[in-house]
C-alpha cells in the first residue's frame, strides 16, 4: 500500500499520541471529521478525549496549547488553513517564541500549518507563512517536501522541546506517495542533496523541491548537471550542506513559493555570499512568487508561483553568467 | 473591453411593481439566489468551477431580508459573507458580477485574482470579503465612522457571520466598538447549527447568541430564520433602531444549512433529522407556500418569478463563459496603488 504525504502527516500523530500520554490534537473539525484535509482522521477514535474540537478562534487556540505545554503537555495544533495563522501570530511569536529565553521553562508545542498554493485557492487559502516565522527568534520551522519527512519530521517536531511551526504543503497532500514510511530518517536541521550534479545548485524546499527536480530532469536532456538540494528546515538553515554543494558547482539558485521580498531564499543567498563568496562563478540568483497577493484564477496563478519550467529558465539564465 | 450587455443582465434589482407585497420581493431574490447557485453548484460539479463553492441554501430569507432593506442610494453599507447571494443582489449586486467571479471572467469585479464568493464593490458600499471570519464586522464599523465623519444622515450597515464566525476575536472586538462608538451597526448572526462539521455545542456554551447582545450594551433579536415575515419584520425593526441611533443591533437568526459547508462536502455528520427539527426547514418552500396561501401573490406570479430568475441566470451565466479569462502577460502585477513604488520583483 503506498503512503501520502498526508498519510504519512495522519500516522506520524497516531504514533506520536500512542507513545506519549502527553500528546493531544487540538483545532477546527479536527474530532470526528478529521480535519478539513483529513490529517485527523480516525485519530478521534482510536485517541478518544485527545483529539479534540476548538471554536473559530485561533488565538485562543493557541494560547491554550501554551498553556498546556508550560504545565507538562505535547500539544500539536491544527490550523485549518496557515493562512488563518495571522490570527494567532501574537501567541506565536510573543508567548511561544519568548517563553523559554523569558522563563527557562521550555514550549514544547507544534503548530502544523496546511500551507502553499493549489489551483483556485485564491489569496486566502494558499499563503506560505514560514519565513514571517523564522524571522522570529525561539522558534523552529519546517518545511518537509516527501512523504518520508512529512513523517519523520513531525515526529520529531512533537518530541523537540522548542515550539515548531510545521509546514506542510497541502498540494503534496494527495500528490505525493512512497512505498512505506522510514525506519531511519535525516534529523531536523539537517539538509539533503535530492539530485546530484555539477554544474549549478538549485536550493529548494516544500514542493518546489519537485518543481526544482523536474526543472534538473529537463536540463538533462540538454546535458546540464544540476543538483538540487533540499533544505527540509527553514529554521535552522543547514548551511554547511548548501556550502559544499555549492562548492562542487559553483552557482546557486534558491527557490521559494512565497513572497520575494526578503524571507528563506534572500536568507540563504546571504549566507553563501557571506561564506562562500569564494565558491561562486556567477552571482547567486533566487526565484520566489511575484510580488503580489496570490491570485485566485489558475491562469494568473500559474505565472504567480515559480514552475518548474520558469526554475528551468532562470538556472539557464545562471549557466549564462 | 467590457461589452454593454442587456439591461435585465446588468440591472441590480429590477424593481418590483408597486403595490408588490415585501414578502413577495423577497421571495424574488430569494429565488434567484437559490437558482443561480444551484446552477453553480453543477457548474462545480462539472468541473467548470475551480475553487471552493459555499452555497446559502437555507439561510435566503434571512440574508435577503437585510441586504433587501438597506438602501444604497441613502448611502448604506452591506458586507455578506460566504452564506448571502441572496442578500448581496437583494442589496444590489449585479447577477453579473456574481457569474463572473464564479468562472473566473476578466471582465468581473475581481477581474480573476480573487474568486467565487470573494467579491464586491466597495465603492458600492460593498465591501469584499476575506476569508479570515469576523473580519468584515470592524470594517463596516470603519466605513460607518467615515459615513459620520462626512455626516451622512440616518445610514445604517449590514454585516452578516456564522455562529462559528463568533468565537472569533475580530467578533467581540468589532461588537464591542461598535457599541462603544454607537455605530448604526446591523450585525446579522446566521446560526445554521454548524461551523463545517462543527455543531453549535462544541462552538460556544449560552443557550441564545442573542443572550450575548446585553454583555455588549448591544439590542439583541432572536428569530426564526426559516420564517421570512420574522426576518423581514426584524431586520425592519433594527435598521430603524440603527438609523435612529440606538447603536448596534445584533439580531440572530436559527435556521439549518441545507447543504455541506462546501459542495465538496456531503455533511454526513448532520442527522437526517435537523430538518425536521424547529428551524431545521427550507425558508423558501415555506415562503413560497404562505405567499400562496394568503393570496400575497397568485400562482401565476409566483411561477413568472421562478421562470424569470431561471431565465437571469441561464443569461449571465452564458455571458460570463464567454467572456475571456484573466490573461497573465497582460496582467499588471503590482499590488501598490502607488505604482512607482512597487517593485515587482521575482529574480533578483
Ligand atoms: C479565522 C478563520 N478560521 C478558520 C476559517 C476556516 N473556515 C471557513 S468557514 C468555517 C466555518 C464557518 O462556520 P460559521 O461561522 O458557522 O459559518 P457557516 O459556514 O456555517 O455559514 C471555517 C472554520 C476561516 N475562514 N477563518
Ligand atoms: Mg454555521
Amino acid at each position: 500500500m503506498p503512503v501520502t504525504y498526508l498519510d504519512a502527516i495522519r500516522e506520524a500523530q497516531a504514533k506520536a499520541l500512542a507513545e506519549d500520554d502527553r500528546v493531544f490534537i487540538y483545532g477546527q473539525d479536527v474530532a470526528e471529521f478529521g480535519g478539513a484535509f483529513k490529517a485527523t482522521k480516525g485519530l478521534a477514535d482510536r485517541f478518544p478525549g485527545r483529539v479534540v474540537n476548538s471554536p473559530i478562534s485561533e488565538d485562543a487556540i493557541v494560547g491554550a496549547a501554551i498553556g498546556a505545554a508550560i504545565e507538562g503537555m505535547r500539544p500539536i495544533v491544527e490550523m485549518q488553513f496557515a493562512d488563518f495563522s495571522s490570527l494567532a501570530f501574537n501567541q506565536i511569536v510573543n508567548q511561544s517564541a519568548t517563553h523559554f529565553w523569558r522563563t527557562g521553562v521550555p514550549c514544547p508545542i507544534t503548530i502544523r500549518l496546511p500551507s502553499g498554493g493549489t489551483e483556485g485557492s485564491g489569496p486566502f487559502h494558499s499563503q506560505s507563512v514560514e519565513s514571517i516565522y523564522a524571522h522570529y527568534p525561539g522558534l523552529i520551522v519546517l518545511t518537509p517536501a516527501t512523504v518520508e519527512d512529512a513523517y519523520s519530521m513531525l515526529l520529531e517536531a512533537i518530541r523537540i522541546d522548542d515550539p515548531v511551526i510545521f509546514c506542510e504543503h497541502k498540494f503534496l497532500y494527495y500528490h505525493l506517495k512512497a512505498d512505506a514510511l522510514p525506519a531511519v530518517s535525516l534529523p531536523v536541521g539537517k539538509a539533503r542533496i535530492a539530485r546530484f550534479g555539477r554544474h549549478a545548485t538549485i536550493v529548494a524546499y516544500s514542493a518546489m523541491v519537485h518543481e526544482a527536480l523536474r526543472a534538473a530532469r529537463e536540463m538533462a536532456e540538454e546535458g546540464w548537471e544540476i543538483e538540487v538540494v533540499d533544505l527540509r528546515s527553514a529554521k535552522p538553515i543547514d548551511t554547511d550542506t548548501i556550502l559544499a554543494s555549492v562548492a562542487r558547482t559553483g552557482r546557486l539558485l534558491c527557490v521559494g513559493e512565497s513572497f520575494p521580498w526578503g524571507g528563506l531564499t534572500a536568507e540563504v543567498i546571504s549566507r553563501v555570499v557571506g561564506e562562500g563568496f569564494h565558491l561562486l562563478d556567477a552571482p547567486p540568483k533566487r526565484l520566489n512568487s511575484k510580488d503580489t497577493p496570490i491570485p485566485y484564477h489558475p491562469n494568473l496563478w500559474r505565472v504567480h508561483r515559480p514552475t518548474w519550467q520558469a526554475i528551468a529558465a532562470a538556472t539557464r539564465n545562471l549557466l549564462r553568467l | 473591453m467590457s461589452q454593454s450587455l442587456p439591461q435585465s443582465t446588468l440591472e441590480a434589482a429590477g424593481s418590483p411593481p408597486a403595490g408588490t407585497d415585501r414578502s413577495v420581493e423577497a421571495y424574488r431574490w430569494m429565488v434567484l439566489a437559490r437558482v443561480f447557485e444551484d446552477k453553480i453548484a453543477a457548474l462545480y460539479r462539472a468541473g467548470k468551477i475551480v475553487g471552493g463553492v459555499y452555497l446559502g441554501r437555507g439561510q435566503e430569507a434571512f440574508s435577503a431580508s437585510l441586504g433587501m432593506q438597506l438602501d444604497r442610494a441613502r448611502g448604506d453599507v452591506f458586507c455578506g459573507l460566504i452564506r448571502d447571494q441572496a442578500g448581496r443582489m437583494a442589496f444590489g449586486e449585479p447577477l453579473i458580477d456574481s457569474a463572473r467571479t464564479y468562472l473566473g471572467s476578466a471582465e468581473g469585479p475581481m477581474r480573476g485574482r480573487d474568486g467565487n464568493i470573494h467579491r464586491g464593490r466597495p465603492s458600492k458600499g460593498m465591501p469584499a470579503m476575506i476569508s479570515h471570519l469576523g473580519a468584515m464586522i470592524p470594517v463596516v464599523n470603519g466605513m460607518l465612522m467615515a459615513l459620520r465623519h462626512r455626516k451622512a444622515q440616518g445610514v445604517a450597515g449590514g454585516v452578516t457571520i456564522g455562529d462559528g464566525g463568533t468565537s472569533t476575536g475580530a467578533f467581540h472586538e468589532a461588537l464591542n466598538q461598535a457599541a462603544v462608538e454607537k455605530l448604526p451597526l446591523v450585525l446579522a448572526v446566521a446560526n445554521n447549527q454548524y461551523a463545517y462539521s462543527t455543531p453549535v455545542s462544541e462552538q460556544f456554551a449560552c443557550d441564545d447568541l442573542a443572550d450575548r447582545a446585553a454583555g455588549y450594551g448591544v439590542r439583541g433579536y432572536s428569530i426564526d430564520g426559516t420564517d421570512l415575515d420574522a426576518c423581514l419584520s426584524a431586520f425592519t425593526e433594527a435598521i430603524a433602531r440603527a438609523r435612529a441611533g440606538e447603536g448596534p443591533q445584533m439580531v440572530v437568526g436559527k435556521l439549518l444549512r441545507l447543504a455541506g459547508h462546501g459542495e465538496h462536502d456531503d455533511a454526513r455528520y448532520i442527522p437526517e433529522s435537523k430538518r425536521s427539527e424547529p428551524h431545521g426547514g427550507d425558508c423558501l418552500a415555506l415562503a413560497r407556500a404562505k405567499i400562496l396561501a394568503e393570496g400575497r401573490a397568485g400562482a401565476e406570479a409566483v411561477a413568472e418569478i421562478e421562470k424569470s430568475a431561471q431565465e437571469r441566470v441561464e443569461e449571465a451565466v452564458a455571458r460570463a463563459q464567454s467572456e475571456p479569462a484573466p490573461n497573465p502577460y497582460r496582467e499588471s502585477w503590482h499590488a501598490l496603488a502607488t505604482k512607482h513604488l512597487s517593485e515587482g520583483t521575482t529574480e533578483v
